[in-house]
């Protein structure tokens, strides 16, 4: 391998690490809160990536861009209300069941709809526009995912950590009970928590399927487990662990696909969330719990 | 009740199942639906059990059944796959030299290894299955369930990259997979089995590993308190589960003739999780039916959802491929959410239970008679 | 050798910056009855928590029948804070696991009821009888096993007609009332075969009635059972009446131990429970 088709991919590898990253803090946001591993959440992403496709086909993107993330965080909510809510007080594995249910409609509901054959992904020209730097080539979107990545995460840090909301998902996050006692209204928090995760899944789907160029109803499958592990490799309930812990995914797979191990990138990222749980389950900004008896 | 008269009943019970097969066998030609629908729902029954076995008794959510059946599936099939077809099978990259001297020792056995060949496939598959969990347990069984869920799903996934890539070409056949497996002899024989499975891990749980299980998932803390090694008790729950996993995959290979790695996605463990969320997660009785119904439903009885449906020239609206799946996914979310025992909840089928509802039924008659007169029911 | 059953040595039990338990040391001899008291918040549950495995103590040793089953030194940044404190005593780390100690000897009882509650009082009884079982799984699965399978029910038909609960044996263990549920826990942990007994707060949430009755009870599976006490309570008047001797733990530390005149008449148990009244303060 070459030094500029090293860059090349490791290029590549941030961009998709990006992306990663978007929909790792949706999952470390829902779980920091609801203790939920929130299986559908690949499929809003995938649902937004149909979204867009119907968006395109009669909008300009300035504005289907837009209607995508309130669909998305539509839909999002509306999951959240349905779904999840009702089972605040149930057992824990009641509410996963709950969650890969909704992710079995999301996905049979696709097939039905959009039957199972690949979509093509809309084009946003400019976002495909190709740049050179001397022998590395990327299209502009390749350059914004990281850069917009950050920004939104510096947002979303600023809102956590100087706001009244932030506060409060904070305050839910640390302790659901007291925080209901201290008078923090916690379905306003968790609905809040589903607009920001789905928010970030639209950005991030727009992102990564402008890259793949088409959509099927289970094209959010892999994704969404690798952005879970990338949630836990940075610690679940930790957004800049999120963020990491995406980047770290989406650089390693790459290189593996260029490398010539594409089978096992897969293998890679599950094989990585067990070790990460072996030796620190808290992962590396994950805060260590201790359960009392 | 007597337990004279509990064997009784089940013996007949047995013989009026089997006389039903029988009939079904012999008249194969005019019940086809039935006869391959309730064979693929035995078939089922077995996984999902063995699901409910991990999930239900033990409290492991464990989401790698695809996996697992995978690994069944693909060992029985090459088990199972006639010597003479096999290069027809693997036509395009050809057979690995390994599986031909397996095969050709197979077929040097004597003649009675060879009619118990399906019977050793099936063993071969499941005992394959047990020690991939064994493995993949050491690590992930010392998680909490959450995480224990995401990393079976994981390994599932895994297992269909590793078989559907092309190194392993001449061994799974690649994304072509394999065909022209051997199939069942009968649906009798297709029952039998799955009765065995099922005997067997209802007789663990009944047995005092089996409540040493039950009290993991109770509370594990206070199991632990009381001396039950977690980890040893949860890792032979999920190898004998995986097990059971791995014959059903068998099972389902020898059922479907050909498989490849798309039947083991991860929405065939979703529609295993179905099964045991509607019959109950804690009772076998309950996956044993829920996987027969759900799987009549779904194969037969609701096969209309799927096909554009007209009453007189008007179309009704939403029948169309598909649709047969979202009926399924929201009849799965109606459980979770307003329903959650399911069929059964954690109770099974006893002769008890039937004799106090048949009598509860009778005294309630005799009540509605000698209260309002004679003319309500006899 | 000693007649002590259960031996802690220099037990610290630190979580981040709290330590729960500081430089605990005491000793529990055999047939004794032995109560462990202490303001809430001192200590005590989590001092019973690395008695049966469930913390590794962050410092010091537990002995069982002087067998070593449990034991750590400080390391890293503790090991500045705990400097010279054992001397090297105890290099190796030791960490046998909740079940392991149980099937040692150790049963206990939880503070806040911890029944199988979805099982009958029967089948609570019955698990606990499993670890003592021999078969393995493949014979207890085919049913091998059903000579011993038939004792393990006698004996656990036995304990729950000592405990007074055949009457209830069928019923849920989270349907019963709160009374039965802490004699359950007891059953359940009889049913282990135990030589020391842990109890967590056995009298919390009883009546009046029933704590009365609880001395004579104890007293009654100690002789029954040949078992060692060692309890944590709250209820004064029982710990008085019932106690050979008692300890103290305050902030983690102990304070005083001794009998139970002793302990009662000790100033600064007396300030510990009470409060101690600083340069006017209330």
């Amino acid at each position: 391998m070459t030094l500029s088709t090293f860059f090349q991919h490791i290029l590549t590898g941030i961009s998709l690490g990006g992306a990663y990253a978007l929909i790792a803090i949706g999952y470390t946001m829902v779980y920091g809160i609801l203790r939920l591993i929130n299986f559908a959440h690949g499929d809003i992403f995938m649902m937004a990536g149909y979204f867009m496709i119907f968006s395109m086909a009669s909008l300009p993107w300035q504005i289907a861009i837009p209607m995508v993330c309130i669909l998305t965080i539509i839909l999002g909510v509306v999951i959240e209300r349905v779904a999840y809510k009702p089972l605040r007080t149930a057992p824990r594995m009641s509410i996963m069941i709950s969650a890969i249910a909704v992710s079995y409609l999301l996905q049979n509901l696709a097939t039905y709809l959009f039957t199972a054959l690949p979509r093509a992904y809309p084009e946003i020209p400019f976002l495909k526009k190709i740049f050179q730097f001397g022998t590395v080539s990327a299209s502009l979107v390749t350059f914004i995912t990281p850069v917009l990545t950050i920004l939104l995460v510096i947002a979303l840090m600023f809102l956590i950590n100087h706001t009244k909301i932030g506060i409060a998902i904070r305050g839910v996050s640390k302790d659901f009970e007291t925080a209901q006692l201290m008078g923090i209204r916690i379905n306003k928090v968790i609905s809040v928590t589903f607009v920001i995760g789905s928010f970030l899944a639209a950005i991030g789907s727009i992102l990564y399927f402008t890259d793949r160029m088409s959509v099927t109803p289970f094209s959010g499958t892999l994704p969404g487990l690798k952005c879970f592990v990338a949630a836990v490799l940075g610690g679940i309930g930790s957004i800049p662990g999120a963020v990491v812990g995406g980047f770290v995914i989406g650089i390693s797979e790459t290189l593996l696909v260029a490398l010539g191990y594409s089978t096992f990138s897969d293998a890679f990222t599950f094989a990585l969330l067990i070790v990460i749980l072996l030796f620190r389950p808290t992962g590396l900004f994950g805060e260590k719990n201790i359960d009392k008896v | 009740m007597k337990n004279s008269k509990k064997i009784t009943y089940s013996i007949i019970l047995a013989v009026i199942i089997l006389a039903f097969l029988f009939f079904l066998e012999t008249n194969k030609a005019n019940y086809g639906m039935a006869y391959t629908v309730l064979m693929k729902g035995a078939i089922l029954a077995v996984v999902a059990v063995s699901m409910n076995l991990v999930t239900g008794f033990t409290g492991l959510f464990s989401l790698g059944q695809a996996g697992f059946m995978a690994i069944g599936a693909y060992i029985t099939a090459i088990f199972l796959i006639p010597t003479d077809t096999i290069q027809d099978v693997y036509y395009i990259s050809g057979v690995s030299p390994a599986i031909m001297n397996f095969k050709n020792l197979l077929d040097s056995t004597p003649g009675w290894l060879q009619v118990i060949n399906p019977y050793i496939a099936l063993m071969t598959g499941g005992l394959a299955a047990a020690l991939f969990a064994a493995l993949i347990g050491i690590p992930v069984l010392r998680l909490k369930s959450d995480y224990l869920a995401i990393a079976t799903l994981g390994f599932s996934e895994i297992m269909r990259a590793i078989i559907s890539s092309p190194q392993l070409d001449t061994i799974t056949n690649g994304s072509y997979g394999l065909k022209k497996i051997h199939g069942f002899s009968s649906i009798i024989q297709t029952f039998t089995i799955a009765a065995v499975c099922i005997t067997f891990m209802v007789l663990l749980i009944r047995s005092t590993y089996g409540r040493a299980f039950k009290a993991i998932r109770e509370d594990d803390t206070a199991a632990e308190a009381m001396g039950i090694n977690l980890f040893k008790h949860k890792q032979l729950s999920f190898v004998v589960g995986s097990f059971f996993s791995g014959v059903s995959g068998g099972m389902l290979a020898m059922f479907m003739r050909s498989i490849d790695s798309k039947t083991f996605s991860v929405s065939l463990t979703y529609d295993i999780l179905l099964i045991v969320v509607i019959g109950g997660i804690g009772s076998v009785t309950g996956s044993v039916i829920s996987a027969l119904l759900v799987t009549v439903s779904k194969e037969w009885w609701l096969r209309f959802f799927d096909n554009p449906l007209y009453i007189g020239s008007f179309q009704v609206p939403f029948f169309r491929t598909g649709f047969r799946m979202v009926v399924f996914s929201i009849i799965l979310l109606a459980v979770v959410l307003f329903y959650q025992r399911g069929l059964m909840g954690k109770s099974e089928f006893s002769w008890e239970k039937i004799g106090k509802s048949v009598s509860g039924l009778k005294g309630f008659i005799l009540k509605k008679t000698s209260k309002g007169g004679s003319n309500h029911v006899k | 050798m000693s007649n002590s059953i259960l031996r802690l040595e220099d037990i610290t039990m630190q979580f981040g910056g709290v330590v729960a338990v500081d430089n605990l040391s005491l000793e529990v001899n055999q047939n004794e009855i032995v109560s462990l008291i202490g303001p809430n918040g001192a200590g005590k549950t989590t001092a019973f928590n690395v008695v049966t495995g469930v913390y590794a103590p962050t410092n010091g040793a537990i002995y069982f029948k002087d067998n070593l089953i449990t034991s750590n030194y400080p390391k890293g940044s503790m090991k500045k804070l705990y400097a010279g404190q054992n001397n090297g005593k105890f290099n190796t780390r030791i960490e046998k696991t909740p079940d392991q100690i149980t099937k040692l000897g150790v049963a206990r009882t939880f503070q806040n009821i911890r029944l199988f509650k979805d099982l009958t009082a029967f089948e609570n009884v019955l698990i606990a009888k499993h670890m003592r079982a021999k078969a393995n799984f493949l014979s207890a699965t085919l049913c091998l096993n059903h000579k011993e399978e038939h004792t393990m029910r006698e004996e656990t038909l036995e304990l729950l007609n000592i405990l007074g609960l055949t009457d209830v044996k069928d019923e849920k263990a989270s349907s019963l009332p709160y009374g039965q549920q802490r004699h359950l826990e007891i059953a359940r942990a009889l049913a282990t075969k135990p030589e020391l007994l842990l109890l967590d707060e056995p009298a919390a949430g009883m009546n009046p009635q029933e704590t009365g009755e609880l001395t004579a009870f104890i007293h009654d599976i100690r002789s029954k059972f040949n078992l060692t006490v060692f309890m944590i309570e709250h209820h004064m008047d029982l710990v008085m009446e019932i106690s050979d001797r008692i300890y103290v733990l305050d902030f983690g530390k102990l304070i005083a131990s001794g009998i139970p005149e002793e302990v009662q008449n000790n100033q600064r148990v007396i300030d510990a429970y009470l409060g101690v009244q600083e340069d006017g303060e209330e």
